[in-house]
Formats: C-alpha cells, structure tokens, sequence
C-alpha cells in the first residue's frame, strides 16, 4: 500500500532554521546532506518532536500536521516508525520484550507479532537474546523489526549503519536494502554515505543549510550535480 | 643557563621525606578523629551492659516510632519526589533550575534553622496555622510533626539522586518508545523507572539514613514526647542526662543501621 510522505516543513532547530519540502513514494527514499545540514532535525518535524514554525506534514490520506489549520497529531499517534543512529534498543527487555512493546492486543498477541515480524527479518534466533548480546547488524535488525511490528504508515531511519564496524557493514547494507525495498513502506534514511544510496536505488534528496538543493535519482545526480556537496557525494568523497 | 649542560637533578632529601610524612600525618589525624569516636562507642562497654542499656523503658517506644517516622517519611518523599524529579529532570527553562536549588536547600539548613521554619510554617501562628487550626488540625508536637521534619530534611537527597537517574536515560529511548505509541505516564512506567530504579533506592537508602539520623528540626518542631515525637536521636539526647549506658546502647544501633546503609547504597551504587 502506498503512502506517500509529503513534507513542507519551515521552522528553527537551534541555531538552523530548517526549510525543507520533498515527498516520499512506497521504498526508500535517501536524505543526504553534510553534517548539520538538518537532515536529524527535518526527521524529527516528521516524528513530531520538533514542531515547524508553519507547514504540513502529510502520510497517505492523513495530515499530521497543519500550521494553518492548526493539527499537530502527538508523536505517539503519527504511526510512523523510528530506527535512530545508535538503534536505542530497551536494555531491560529482550529481544521480543524489544519488538513487542509497539504492538497493540494481549500479551500473547503482542508476543507472536513480534515473533513474526523477527521472523521476516531472519531474526526469530534472536527471540530470548538479550540487546547487550547481540552484535551491531543483529541489533540493527531488532531495532527494525521492532518499529515494522507495530504496522507503521511509514519509516523513518537515522544513519542505520552508521553505528556498525566497517567490515560488516556492507553485508548488512545489502540485507537492509533487499529488506526495505520489499517492504513496500514509505521509508526515508538518512545518510551521507555514496554506497547507502547505491546500494538502496532508491530517489536522493539532498539537503543543505536547512534548505532542499537537489533532489532525483543518483544517475541524475551524477550527471548534472547541483552543488559542491553533490559533486563530491557521488564521487563517493563526501565527509 | 648554558647550552650543552644538562640540568643538574637536584635531589632534595628534606622533600622526599617530607611530603610523604605530611600525607601520612594529615590523613592520620582525620582518620583518628572519625574511627576514635567509634571505637569508643563500641569498646567501652560489655556485651552485658549493652544489653541492659536497652532495657531501658525509653527504647521499645523510641525504636518503634522511629521505624514508623522514617518509613512514613520514605514513602512520602518516594511517592511526592518521583514525580517531581521526573519533571524537574526533563525541564531546561532557568525557572526549574532555580525551583532544582530550593529543593536542595534543606541539605545545607542548619536543623535549628529548618525546626523554627516548620514552627512558623506549620504552627499555631504559622503560615498554615489558622488553616490547619480551623481544620482541627494540631500538627506540632505530633508524630506527624516528626515525619514533616523528616521529609523535610531528607527529600533533597532522594529527589536529586531521581533527577540525576533520570537525567541518564538515553533520549533516543524515550523518543523511540514514543514513536511505538506510547503515552507519557507508560514511558514512564515501562521505560523511565525500569532502567532508574536502582538508582532510586540508593536515593531512598540515603534519604531514610538521613531521616534516621534526624534530632534537630525534630526537637524544635515535634518536641521530645516519649512514645509520640520521641525518636532515636532524641531517647539518646534524654537518656544521656540520666544514663550513659541507654544512651550509648541506642548509639550503637543507629551506627550499625547507618553503617549497613551506608554498604548497601556503595553496593548498589557499584552495580
């Protein structure tokens, strides 16, 4: 089911006043920019952390928020799933405690959803394991399956491999990018890593300064690159 | 001086016997000055005459209010302070921060100090007096005066170890708890106190060694009623005046009580 994210956010995040607008299709959808760009604080306008000066933030047939119209849906009801930098699994549960706790039902419902979901992402072993217990990739996978169990409208992940050793890395990009294009979710990742963006196909925005430089595929970015940052991004150069 | 030379080593023997001396003497003496006077009350006297000490009518009365008081006074600063540390910890405004340092001022209150502001607080002519007057409500001299002056005087403790526990949780935790659809009050519960809770009890343990510990304000606010306001560290007040030996059974017990806390909370904080 496709639910598209349109984004029109304009508002402060600090020092940076964020302006930002793009909209995301079913599939990934790459966030790229240098550090501090805004791309952290435009995630958190979508999760409705941070709340925009003026704007609309849009998931399928529902407005999360409107500052003309005055919505602003609370964080724990915009369904949208969150996977952060450092994966911030709950260190008091295991790995289905993990899973479960954004499921709605029974005890026993909540416990088989998260065993499903563990499931699809190859990771039911994982079921009784402790987060202390698990390497980077495995707890990438629970920070995942943890925010897909819950059935969000859409997913949003912060650097997902960022945290993992370099030697690991591209093996779990791969599975992470097979995962998330079959999911068919709306699922927006930041980045500014030239083989996250190859390895997941899916369209770049590039954002800088707070503003929206440059958005479409890589190829389009490699030929007509808009920008300095752009330039060196795809030539796989970029801090 | 000239080049080539290197710089003499100058080997200054008063220096290397001096400072480890100083060191040694100085630690020495603090050192004596706490473990002497525990020695003494645990040394001059017999395990016989301990015991007998305790028979004194002053102690039965005393020890139970005292379990009674402290543990009133736990719960309430618990039950009060838990709360107001989970929102003093998530506010960044200067206000809160200010509201952050009143909490702590009973730390450094004289017990003198803190006894005459209940009085004028919580007395017949306090602030709340006529208040509690109408209400029928005689709070000094009463054993609930003796858990006000507790909590009063211990609540710093517990509410800025809550503040600092809760201060510690990782921000992304609660964020991603708050993206899987869960209110405030169940990020609290699921998240907040599962991972604080043990620096919580720690924050309790040293607040009921404080509370234990409590005479002054006690004295002034609460009065020293046998059975009604009469602690712990009132019974040894009032026992010293007649028997030593009462007054340095009952010593002995809180130094054991404060001793064994005093390991527990290390433990824990150790954990």
């Amino acid at each position: 089911m496709n639910r598209r994210l349109e984004i029109d956010v304009h508002g402060r995040a600090g020092a940076l006043t964020v302006d930002v607008a793009f909209s995301a299709d079913a599939g990934p959808t790459l966030l790229v920019g240098p550090n501090g760009a805004g791309k952290t604080s435009t995630l958190m306008m979508i999760l409705g952390v941070l709340t925009p000066e003026r704007g609309r933030v849009g998931l399928g047939d529902r407005v999360l928020f409107d500052g003309g119209a005055g919505v602003d849906v609370p964080l724990e009801r915009r369904r949208i799933g969150f996977v952060p930098q450092r994966y911030a699994l709950f260190p008091h549960l295991d790995v289905v405690g993990n899973v479960a706790y954004g499921v709605a039902g029974s005890r026993a419902e909540r416990e088989r959803a998260a065993r499903d979901t563990l499931a699809e992402l190859d990771a039911a072993a994982l079921a009784k394991r402790r987060p202390q217990e698990l390497s980077g990739g495995e707890m990438q996978r629970v920070a995942l399956a943890r925010a897909l169990a819950g059935r969000p409208h859409a997913l949003l992940m912060d650097e997902p491999l960022a945290a993992l050793d370099v030697t690991v890395r591209a093996d779990v990009r791969r599975a992470l990018a097979q995962r998330v294009r079959a999911a068919m979710m709306t699922t927006v990742i930041v980045t500014h890593d030239l083989e996250d963006a190859q390895a997941f196909e899916g369209p770049i925005v590039v954002i800088e300064a707070g503003a929206v430089v440059q958005t479409g595929r890589l190829a389009d970015l490699t030929a007509r690159p808009q920008t300095e940052f752009v330039r060196r991004f795809v030539r796989g150069r970029s801090p | 001086m000239s080049a080539g030379t290197p710089p003499r080593e100058r080997r200054n023997g008063l220096a290397a016997i001096a400072w480890p001396a100083a060191l040694g003497l100085l630690s020495g003496l603090l050192l004596l000055l706490v473990l002497l006077p525990v020695a003494g009350l645990l040394f001059t006297s017999s395990p016989g005459r301990l015991l007998r000490g305790l028979a004194d009518p002053l102690v039965g009365p005393a020890v139970r209010l005292t379990v009674a008081t402290t543990v009133a006074s736990v719960v309430v600063i618990v039950a009060c302070g838990t709360p107001l540390a989970w929102v003093l910890a998530r506010r960044r405004h200067r206000l809160w921060r200010v509201l952050e340092t009143v909490i702590e001022l009973p730390v450094v209150l004289p017990p003198a100090v803190a006894g005459v502001a209940l009085l004028l607080a919580f007395g017949r002519r306090g602030l709340l007096g006529p208040t509690l007057g109408a209400l029928g409500i005689g709070l000094p001299f009463s054993t609930a005066a003796v858990v006000l002056a507790q909590s009063f005087v211990a609540a710093p403790f517990y509410v800025q170890a809550a503040i600092a526990a809760f201060r510690r949780l990782d921000a992304d935790l609660v964020l991603v708890a708050r993206t899987l659809g869960a209110s405030w009050p169940r990020v609290f519960f699921t998240v907040a106190l599962p991972l604080s809770w043990p620096a919580l009890a720690g924050g309790a343990a040293l607040s009921w060694a404080r509370a234990l510990g409590e005479f002054g304000a006690t004295l002034m606010f609460a009065g020293n009623l046998g059975g009604r306001t009469q602690t712990l560290p009132l019974a040894i007040y009032t026992a010293l005046e007649s028997d030593l030996q009462t007054a340095q059974s009952l010593s002995i017990i809180l130094v054991v009580v404060a001793f064994a806390l005093l390991v527990a909370i290390r433990a824990g904080v150790r954990r």
